[in-house]
């Protein structure tokens, strides 16, 4: 078992733990008495794009939720170099942490415009409505349909909303979980593509979570498996989708 | 025909009132995404709130602010004490709803203990007054009450629609994970909710209490009126409760005087019209299909 957390020990107070962007030690977390994470280790550097991957039921939506602040959850969450557990997620978007949640969460009785308004709520910049219009640009979909309820979008539109809703926060870690769930083999290739072009133009450090390891290897540097709540692999995503074992076991090729 | 204009008048009078209550009951729903039951507890909580400051000598527009800042803390407090321990009222909404019902009782008992059971009397805020339009008479009262409804609508439309503050509400309203997760602090919206919704029960207390006396039962029956009026105008609407309330004025004044079984059920006419709407159109005149949650 490695994690790439090892190796790094964490810094005292407000000394940013060598410099990581994210570090998750030791996570622990649960649904009432059952638990579902056993000390989950990560870490997540400026501008980096980084999957976890694992079947259904291992523990990655929890993961995400337990680091967001959406449940309680026990170990070390340190976010720009301050520890963050404990935080509500609206406290964490405040401070550069935004989460695409898994059904993607959009705000189905807002209008599409709406819903990315609402992302700018930390914000009280100018640039907001340039934003707004930049990304209408970016998806021309989402402008043809700005007025409409975001319920009335498809699937795959609805991610692509759910994504821009997240960045118009100007985060700086983007927690993703599971983008490509429920859509066709075609949109979840596009939404992976836009998403591609999207952290290599505004440099948001991902942290993605997924099930689907052939898309999310091609998409992330680095990768950890996570099996039953444990991180039982970790590695450089290439390194991963080379390794015959791995490709058995998780790519089911 | 004068005659039914009369009623009709008197009854769309009424309804202004009705549509007041019905406001404050879709305020909350569209920041919290909950029916109140304890809606027009409160609204008698913070008119006697008006009576006591008026009474102690306050120009009665200073009394109203007075209550409605009142009301604002109790509407904000209740949520903090009562509903918001309870848990998200998304995940248990009836558990929520329940609680709402307990705080009619607790909220009545409260203003039984502080001002007894004995009626007060308030003044009416436009005077005895009538004016005569089209030879039928009209009591400044009510069209006092229609334009003060009005520039209510206006101001919670400009703040829903047209307010950072709003579509937040909004949002927390239709779903507070995701409301949360961009970075609204959420038990704030909600607490901000039941205080606005509180204050504006305020109002339509101030322009009730004139006619019926002010008595801890004050808003047992108008609340009724108020359901009728926002399940005919949709629980997220507006507009809605403005249409559905003087509908429900309305109908309530000129039924009972041509069909004379209606005479001993004043309720009649509204609890028929809540049972049809919730049969044929259960989403009301203006109301979003897709809100489900009651
Ligand atoms: N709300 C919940 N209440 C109880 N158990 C849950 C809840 N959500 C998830 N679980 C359980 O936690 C485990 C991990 O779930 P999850 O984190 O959603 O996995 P993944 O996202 O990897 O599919 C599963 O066994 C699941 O049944
Ligand atoms: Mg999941």
């Amino acid at each position: 078992m490695s994690s790439a957390g090892d190796g790094v020990s964490s810094a005292g107070d407000g000394v940013s733990s060598a410099g990581h962007l994210l570090e998750v030690k030791t996570l622990g977390a649960g649904y009432g008495i059952v638990e579902v994470l056993f000390g989950v280790d990560l870490v997540v550097d400026q501008g980096e794009v980084v999957v976890v991957l694992g079947a259904n039921g291992a523990g990655k939506t929890t993961t995400l939720r337990a680091i967001s602040g959406m449940i309680a959850a026990t170990g070390q969450v340190t976010f720009l170099g301050e520890s963050v557990l404990g935080r509500r997620p609206d406290q964490l978007v405040k401070r550069g942490m935004a989460h695409v949640p898994q059904g993607r969460g959009t705000v189905t009785s807002l209008t599409v415009e709406e819903n990315l308004r609402i992302g700018a709520f930390v914000r009280s910049d100018e640039q907001i409505e340039s934003d707004i219009e930049q990304w209408f640009e970016a998806f021309p979909r989402l402008g043809e349909r700005r007025d409409q309820l975001a319920g009335s979008m498809s699937g795959g539109e609805q991610q692509m909303l759910a994504i821009a809703r997240a960045l118009m926060s100007r985060p700086k870690l983007l927690l993703l979980d599971e983008p490509s769930l429920g859509l066709a083999p075609l949109v979840t290739h596009e939404v992976f593509d836009r998403l591609r072009e999207i952290s290599t133009s505004t440099g948001t450090a991902v942290l993605l979570v997924e099930q689907n390891a052939n898309l999310a290897l091609d998409f992330a540097a680095r990768a950890y498996v996570l099996e039953a709540g444990r991180i039982v692999l970790s590695g450089n995503a290439a390194d991963l989708q080379g390794d015959a074992a791995i490709q058995k076991a998780y790519l089911g090729v | 025909m004068k005659d039914f204009l009369q009623i009709l008048l008197v009854g769309i009078g009424d309804g202004a009132v009705y549509a007041m209550l019905g406001l404050g009951l879709v305020v909350i729903y569209r920041s919290t995404g909950l029916l109140n039951f304890a809606q027009g507890e409160m609204a008698m909580f913070s008119t006697f709130i008006v009576w006591t400051m008026w009474s102690l000598g306050l120009p009665m527009w200073l009394a109203i602010l007075g209550g409605m800042a009142g009301g604002f803390c109790v509407g904000a407090l209740v949520h903090q004490v009562a509903v918001r321990p309870v848990g998200d009222p998304h995940e248990k909404p009836l558990a929520v709803v329940i609680v709402t019902i307990g705080l009619f009782l607790g909220v009545n008992g409260a203003a039984q203990l502080i001002w007894g059971t004995l009626d007060r009397s308030m003044p009416p805020l436009f005077g005895r007054g009538q004016v005569t339009v089209f030879g039928v008479a009209v009591a400044w009262q009510k069209i006092g009450a229609v334009i003060v409804l009005g520039v209510m609508v206006l101001l919670f439309y400009l703040l829903f629609q047209h307010t950072k503050l709003g579509l937040a509400m909004r949002a927390v309203a239709s779903n507070s994970e995701s409301a949360s997760l961009v970075g609204i602090p959420v038990p704030r919206l909600l607490m901000l909710g039941w205080g606005l919704a509180a204050a504006v029960g305020t109002v339509a207390g101030v322009f009730i209490a004139p006619n019926l006396g002010l008595g801890t039962n004050l808003m047992q029956l108008t609340l009724i009126f108020g359901f009728a009026a926002i399940t005919l105008g949709g629980f997220d609407s507006l507009v809605g409760a403005v249409v559905g309330g003087f509908v429900v004025g309305a109908l309530s004044s000129v039924m009972p005087r041509y069909i004379t079984i209606f005479e001993k059920m004043p309720l009649a006419p509204a609890f028929i019209l809540i049972l049809a709407v919730l049969l044929f159109r259960p989403e009301g005149l203006f109301g979003k299909k897709q809100v489900t949650r009651v």
